[in-house]
């Protein structure tokens, strides 16, 4: 393996700073869209989003609820297992070390849920101090359901099948159990800096 | 590579041999890297044409003018040149020849890559599940894989093929002549009643489009499997 591609040249991008571009990854300015099903149909009137597992005191909101909670916007380089990254993403929503203040638990694991059965697996230590968000806005407009909305969670640092799509909750748990895409030959972890797209990585 | 098949104007064929080759399922893709010779590297995936029982792996490549490593696989890379791939790679959008519901197939453009590895798994395994193939293209010239698919479709073994062309038509076309809608995939689809499990891929408007007509068919949603690619990459 590593041999040259005769007469290969490519086309390098000399305008991206390299140290942004994990390795693997090539810079769009589109926005790829990638789901394994169709695209759910969310009414916000029914949307909640729940905190569960091993916490003492289940949490939930209601969409009014959820809105009402204090927003940041953020701007974000983003990183798909399918080798496009995309630069300087704005997203406006809430952090989850909003969401989780005020819960003790002992979990060191989080299952995230969408609408449509998609799950993912993260580590807490993943979802907080300022890494993880649960958006509601792409480049200041409603997210549009093909990019997860009306809610999709938001962890940059890892590929993007992390940022789960339509997402409705955490369950908070002992054991890493792996979601969807990791059950499908997808890393467990997921971090494109060392490039973790699938198993064995 | 061992050879190259141009299947249409913009899309080839690599036909791989692959010693270390340890199987695949129908429905995977494979990791392809270039590398040019000061080391710098571009890497896509592209799905595996081929079926689970050939010999000889072969994916199916569209030359994407803006794009950076399919225009090297169709137009530059020559029989005997070496290729360097990694996979077979995914889990889900994947279909066995063990499986016994009605299956229908919805391609737009290269879309059909992946289903015509599960057509030719559900050949070579002898399978007759009851199969229906839609197909969207832009013109005749575009259609993959053409004489395959009629023959198939010809063959009496169960798999119907329905092509809808959107741009143009040839003079005495018989099949559709516009973009996929309910009316089209009412006629095609198999009814809800037969538990079908339905694979679209395509264009990502495409497969948002199909898959939200089945699911106003009654389709399960959980058996509605897509796979999307945008006008990116390549």
């Amino acid at each position: 393996m590593g041999f040259i591609s005769r007469g290969f040249k490519g086309k390098r991008r000399d305008n991206v700073s390299s140290s942004r571009v994990p390795p693997g990854q090539h810079v769009v300015n589109d926005f790829p869209v990638l789901s394994a099903g169709p695209t759910p149909r969310v009414s916000v009137d029914q949307w909640t989003f729940s905190i569960v597992g091993e916490i003492d005191e289940p949490k939930r909101w209601t969409w009014q609820e959820f809105r009402a909670l204090p927003a940041e916007t953020v701007t974000k380089d983003i990183h798909c297992v399918t080798k496009w990254s995309k630069l300087d993403t704005s997203w406006t929503g809430v952090s989850v070390d909003n969401l989780l203040e005020g819960v003790e638990t002992a979990a060191d694991f989080v299952t995230v849920f969408s609408d449509g059965g998609y799950t993912t697996n993260l580590a807490i230590d993943d979802l907080t101090g300022n890494k993880a968000w649960v958006v509601y806005e792409y480049d200041g407009q409603p997210l549009h359901p093909e990019h997860g909305g009306p809610v999709r969670l938001l962890v940059p640092h890892l590929y993007f099948w992390k940022s789960a799509k339509w997402v409705r909750g955490l369950t908070l748990q002992n054991e890493e159990q792996p979601g969807f895409w990791e059950s499908n030959g997808y890393h467990i972890r997921g971090d494109p800096w060392r490039e973790q797209r699938y198993w064995g990585d | 590579m061992v050879d190259l098949i141009q299947e249409t104007p913009r899309v080839a064929s690599l036909v791989l041999d692959m010693p270390d080759w340890h199987g695949h399922d129908a429905g995977q893709h494979v990791d392809v890297r270039l590398t040019a010779d000061d080391g710098y590297q571009a890497q896509r995936s592209y799905s595996i044409a081929s079926a689970p029982e050939d010999s000889r792996l072969q994916i199916t490549v569209e030359r994407l003018e803006d794009g950076e490593v399919s225009p090297y696989l169709v137009g530059e890379v020559k029989v005997g040149d070496k290729v360097e791939l990694r996979g077979p790679i995914g889990g889900y959008f994947v279909w066995k020849a063990d499986t016994t519901t009605p299956l229908l197939l919805v391609a737009g453009g290269s879309g059909v890559v992946p289903l015509m590895a599960m057509l030719r798994h559900r050949s070579a395994a002898g399978s007759k599940v009851p199969t229906r193939l839609l197909y969207s293209s832009r013109t005749g010239d575009d259609i993959i894989y053409k004489e395959e698919l009629d023959r198939v479709a010809s063959s009496g073994d169960g798999v119907a093929v329905a092509y809808t062309l959107t741009r143009s038509q040839p003079s005495g076309w018989k099949g559709y002549a516009r973009r996929i809608d309910s009316d089209m995939v009412r006629e095609v689809a198999w009814p809800k009643q037969q538990s079908p499990i339905a694979f679209i891929c395509g264009p990502t408007s495409f497969v948002e489009s199909a898959a939200g007509l089945l699911v106003d068919l009654g389709y399960d949603p959980l058996r509605i499997k897509t796979e999307r690619f945008g006008a990116t990459g390549g």
